[in-house]
Order: structure tokens, then sequence, then C-alpha cells
């Protein structure tokens, strides 16, 4: 009897199948596949690993522990939320790559050494950007190309970094590894960008809005939480991701306050989001990992659930931008719901996922005395409700009516939407279930009077900031208009690399040319044409002086040249210089 | 659903009552600050109001500092980089 199908494998097969089924069958398969691969995750005990011998390494393509099941269970679910939500979508390609997408990322987590694991990572890079390329839209080309650019230099420095390291260890085996060496730094920064550090961020809020409704979904769920997982399974307690995560919380708010796409705005709260796990990785604690994985836990679903709502809109409306919308509440009712859902649970509202979660992080941080990023994250708490709890929803719902009178989302995304507000609400009201599959025993209590007061004092003075900034004027209107970002620096960059190679190679290039070609060689041929004449007139002249008179001189030079120029004397300048080459040869 | 439907939020009325309901809701959590002792960290979470001021404050300067520092940097028209 087979024990157990590590997860991967049933995505990855199973999404072969897909394309040939059809209709109800089709959309029964394909949520049977995370069902079956979640009942085997589930009778897998924690501690086993498969072991296979490949040219002299011991490959561990599936090993389980407690910190891999925390993302195990929530790439399955979310995985079964996002199939769910994109039955109307009826789109093969996405399906498939979706699939395997998702399968990619729980071979990341379940993998037990350095090349499954990065088999694995590129497989989720290469699967990714078909949903990004299903828009089939020039920009969607585009951005996705960008994509795959960062990402192929993100998986070749981590690459570096793996190779160095193996033959340091000469083992590869995946655990520990913490920043020692050149090897470390690259395997550090390689993960780093799948996490979207600062500066290394753009290529999320280039790529995720402008991929498909259904592929935004499955993109926010995956790449940078298994970058997260990655983190925390080789660079737990590392302190310059303190620094990192605090810098990730504080900067996108800003951009998210201009951003007029919303599915943008999401984007730069994603990274925001981020930032509070990277801060709970590198505190490194038992405390702090549990609350970075239980933040990505419950970020996964209102996440996505806050990318479907928006989903949605584009598909009953196809806007996305702050200035088209506005109203929608009066024909998407149940999506405004969903959406608000999400966005309470984003901003960590009492009762929501987001409350029992982040403030893990930010307690963990207080323990450790870091004033300085204590403070940031707050700073960040408070952003975020400004700009994913309360913009998100009111842009798009309510504000000043923009007129479209649409049907409500269809009935497969309602679901899915539906499901996964239950979750953030489920997990807000029922904290024990979530603490209870988190990697270290948990000894933490998020509902005391103090903590749910000045939470909620901070949630509505910022609510409050933003009902008299909206009512003053003085709140940004939105502006149909594109902001810079780091991804400047390669997408003007590529532009100037090329008109610098081309202004500067290119002209090397003629000026060699004209140096060489025109003159040199020229120059050269001439030599060589009438040198051998020349010489042998200057030579001769004094004996023919007295011989003949200087009218006949021209005379005689000119049939001279003629002479040497048809090959009538057998000497030749180069001959000459062979001449002296092999003479100089035998004397030295 | 017809466009001449009167919604929720058409009537100014409902309007105003959320907003009211929100000023309701700020006085009443400042008003039990008071009654309510906690286990602070740090020295400033002892202040009063420090969570309400902290959160006002921030927002205040995110959106001022996104609008007139961050904004005139980077805004770029929509074809930018077509």
């Amino acid at each position: 009897m087979i024990e157990f199908i590590p997860p991967a494998f049933i995505y990855i097969a199973g999404s072969l199948l897909v394309p040939l089924l059809r209709g109800r069958v089709k959309s029964a398969y394909m949520l049977f596949l995370p069902a079956v691969s979640f009942f085997f995750l589930i009778s897998t005990q924690v501690g086993s690993a498969w072991e296979v011998s490949f040219l002299g390494f011991d490959l561990v393509p599936f090993k389980v522990d407690r910190l891999s099941l925390v993302f195990g269970y929530i790439f399955h679910l979310i995985s079964f939320i996002g199939i769910i939500y994109t039955l109307s979508i009826k789109s093969d390609l996405e399906y498939l790559a979706g699939l395997v997408y998702a399968g990619s990322a729980l071979g990341v987590v379940f993998a037990g050494d350095l090349f499954t694991f990065f088999v694995f990572w590129e497989m989720l890079t290469v699967s990714a950007l078909w949903l990004i390329w299903a828009k089939r839209t020039k920009a969607s080309q585009a951005a996705g190309f960008r994509y795959l650019m960062v990402h192929v230099f993100g998986g070749l420095v981590l690459l570096a970094g793996i190779i160095m390291y193996i033959s340091e260890q000469q083992s590869i085996s995946l655990g520990f590894i913490g920043l020692h060496s050149p090897a470390t730094f690259c395997i550090f920064i390689g993960m780093g960008i799948n996490a979207a550090w600062p500066l290394l961020h753009s290529w999320l809020t280039d790529a995720y809005p402008e991929s498909t409704v259904g592929g935004a979904v499955f993109l926010s769920a995956f790449t940078t939480k298994t970058a997260v997982y990655a983190l925390a399974r080789t660079f737990p307690g590392t302190e310059p991701l303190i620094w990192i995560g605090a810098a990730m919380t504080a900067f996108p708010i800003f951009y998210a306050v201009i951003e007029n796409d919303l599915r943008r705005v999401l984007s730069y709260s994603l990274i925001n989001q981020v930032g509070f796990m990277m801060v709970g990785i590198g505190i490194g604690t038992e405390l702090s990992i549990n609350g970075a994985a239980a933040h990505a836990f419950a970020h996964i679903l209102y996440k996505s659930l806050l990318f479907m709502s928006m989903g949605a809109v584009i598909f009953r409306t196809g806007k996305i931008n702050a200035t088209d919308l506005g109203g929608l509440y009066k024909s998407m009712p149940w999506t405004a719901l969903f959406c608000s859902i999400g966005a309470a649970s984003i901003s960590a509202f009492p009762l929501t996922s987001g409350f029992v979660s982040k403030s893990m992080v930010l307690d963990a941080a207080a323990h450790g005395h870091m004033s300085i990023i204590w403070l940031t994250l707050l700073f960040a708490s408070a952003g975020v409700f400004h700009h994913s709890g309360i913009k998100i929803p009111f842009f798009a719902f309510f504000s000043h009516d923009a007129g479209h009178r649409v049907k409500e989302a269809p009935p497969s995304m309602l679901i899915a939407m539906g499901i996964a507000a239950f979750f953030c609400i489920f997990l807000g009201v029922y904290p024990r279930f979530l603490y209870s599959i988190l990697p270290y025993p948990v000894d933490f209590i998020p509902y005391t009077a103090p903590h749910v007061l000045s939470q909620l004092q901070l949630l509505m003075f910022s609510a409050l900031a933003f009902t008299l900034l909206l009512l003053s004027g003085i709140y940004p209107a939105e502006i149909r208009a594109i902001n810079l970002d780091a991804d400047l620096i390669y997408r003007k960059g590529g532009h100037l690399f090329y008109k610098v190679m081309d202004k500067g190679l290119n002209n090397i290039n003629r000026a060699v040319e004209q140096l060489f070609v025109n003159n040199f060689i020229v120059g050269l041929t001439r030599i060589v044409k009438h040198l051998p004449a020349k010489m042998l007139a200057q030579i001769c002249w004094p004996f023919w002086k007295s011989a003949f008179d200087a009218a006949d001189k021209k005379t005689i030079s000119e049939n001279l040249l003629k002479r040497a120029q048809t090959g009538f004397y057998p000497i030749s300048i180069l001959g000459l210089f062979v001449a002296i080459y092999f003479g100089l040869l035998y004397l030295l | 659903m017809s466009s001449d439907k009167k919604h929720i939020f058409d009537n100014p009325r409902n309007v105003q009552r959320v907003l009211y309901g929100l000023f309701a809701s700020l006085v009443l959590l400042l008003a039990i600050e008071p009654f309510i002792h906690g286990h602070p960290y740090f020295a400033w979470e002892e202040w009063f109001g420090f969570y309400a001021i902290y959160g006002f404050v921030a927002c205040v300067l995110l959106v001022l500092a996104a609008k007139y520092i961050l904004r005139p940097f980077v805004k770029r028209d929509e074809d930018y980089y077509d």
C-alpha cells in the first residue's frame, strides 16, 4: 500500500490531465486534487522523510516537520479556494499553470535537500510566468518578461550560492544556514529577491497587477510566502532581516496612498505584510517565528480574498483604477462585504485573523526591547489600515458613484471569497486553531483588554485621520499616472544601457574601421605595391646615374615600378619581412 | 438592478449617521482607557491616548508625505515607459 504521495507530485502530475477533461468532470477533478493531496498530508507523520540516493548525494525530496506543515496546510487551502474562484474563468492555461505553480510551492516547502529545493524554486518562477502572460495584453507580456529576467537573475544568484555552499559543507541537506560566508550571502540575496526586499521588490508591483483575474490570486499566495518559508528555515535569527523587514513594512505604504491601480495598491501592501514576517524571522525567538508563520497563514487568506474581490471587479466592470470605480456596493453587495472582511483582517481588527497573528510579531519586537522597530511596525499597522483597510473598499465600492451597473460576481467567485472570508473571521474568533499548528508551542493570548483597546484606538483614530483628510480635500485625489519605483533602474536603465552600447560600441567600431580598413590596410597595400621598386631604384640609381641622363630616369623608374608590380622581380616587401623573421629566429 | 433605486448611502443622512457613529466610538475608546491597565513594555505606552494620537498623527504624516514629497518625485504620465 502506498504510504504517502508528495503533494507536489499530485499537483504537478495531476495537472496534466486537466486539459483533457471537460465540463463538470473537469471542475470536480481539479477540486479533487488538493483534497486528495491534503488527505495524504494529514496522514503523514511529522518527522517522516523520503530519501533517495542520486549521483552520490542523498536527496530528500519529501520531508515533513512542523514548520513545513503550516505552509503546507495553507498552500492546500488557498489552492483549493483559488481553483473554486477560477472555475468561472475557463482557461486551461491558467488551470495548468496554477496547479503546477501551487505544486512547485509545495515542493519547495517539503524539500529536504538543496537540490530538490532549487528545482522546485525555479519551477515556481516558470509556472508563475504563465499566470501573467495568460492575460494576453502587451503590458502583461512586457511585465511577464521583466518578471522572468529578475527571477532568472535571482535564481542564478541562489544557484551560485548553493553550489559554493555545497562544496563548503560537503552536504546538500537543507537546514539552518546562517549568514557567514560569500556562499550564504548569495543564498540570502537569492531568496530575498523572491521575498521582494526593498529595491528588489519592483518585479512584484510591476507584474502582479498585470496578471489575470485568477492569476493574481495564486501569485499573491505562493512566491513571496515560499520565500518566507525558505528564510524561516535557513536564516532564522539573522539580524539584518529585522531591518530589512522594518523597511519593507514602511516604504510601500507611501506608494500605496498615491497609487491609482487598486491591484497595485494591494501589491504594495503585500510587501508591507511580508515585512512583518521578515521581522519575525529576523528576531528568531520561538514567539517571533510562530508569529511569522501565523502571519503568513492569515495573510495568504486575506490577501487573496482582497485580490479575489478586486479580480471580481475587473471581471465585471473591466476597470481597476480608482479613478474609474466607485459606488459598486449597489450592484456587487456580496463582493463589497467580502472585500470589507478582507480589509478588516489585513488591518488587524479584533475578531479577524490579522489581529491574532500580527500582534505576535509586534510582541516579539517589544520583548526584545527594539523600540525603533516596534514604532515602525506600529506606524505600518496604522498605514496598512489606511490604504488597504479603507482605500481599497472605499474607492471601489463606495466613494462617488462611477455609474457601473453590473451583475454581482459569478457564484464560483462568491463561494471562493466566502470561504476565505469565513477563515479570516474563524481564525480571529478561534485563534487556538491557528496556534495549534504553529512550529513551536504557543503561550500567547491575543485577547486581553489593553491589547484590544490599544489596537482599536490605533485603527479608529487612523480612520478619523482618513475621514478628516478626505472631507477637507487634502487627501490626494486619484490621478491617472504611474509612479516611478525601483524598476526604473532596469526599465529605463535597459534603454540607457542599449543606447550607451549602441553609441559607444558602434562609434568605436566605426573608428576602428576607419583606422584599420581605410588607413592601415590601404597604406600597407601601397607600401607593398611601391616599396620594392622604390628601394630597387634607390639602390640602383647611383650606378645607373653614370649611364643614363636625367630624362631617361623617369622612363626607367616607371618600367621598374611596372615590373615590380607584375611580380617580374622575385622580391617583395613581405618576402623581406619573412626573411628578417627567419633570420631573427635563427639568431635568437 | 434598476439605476433609479435608492441605495443606502444615496441618502446623506445615512452617511452622516456613519460619521456620528465613528465620532461616538472614538470618544468611547478614550473614555474607557483610564479603567484598563496593561503591562506595557515601553514607557510611552502608559501616556494617555498614546495609541490614538500615534495612529492619527501617523496617518496624517503618511498622507502628507506621500502627497507632497513622494508624488512630485515619482509621478509620470501613464505612457512614460512606452
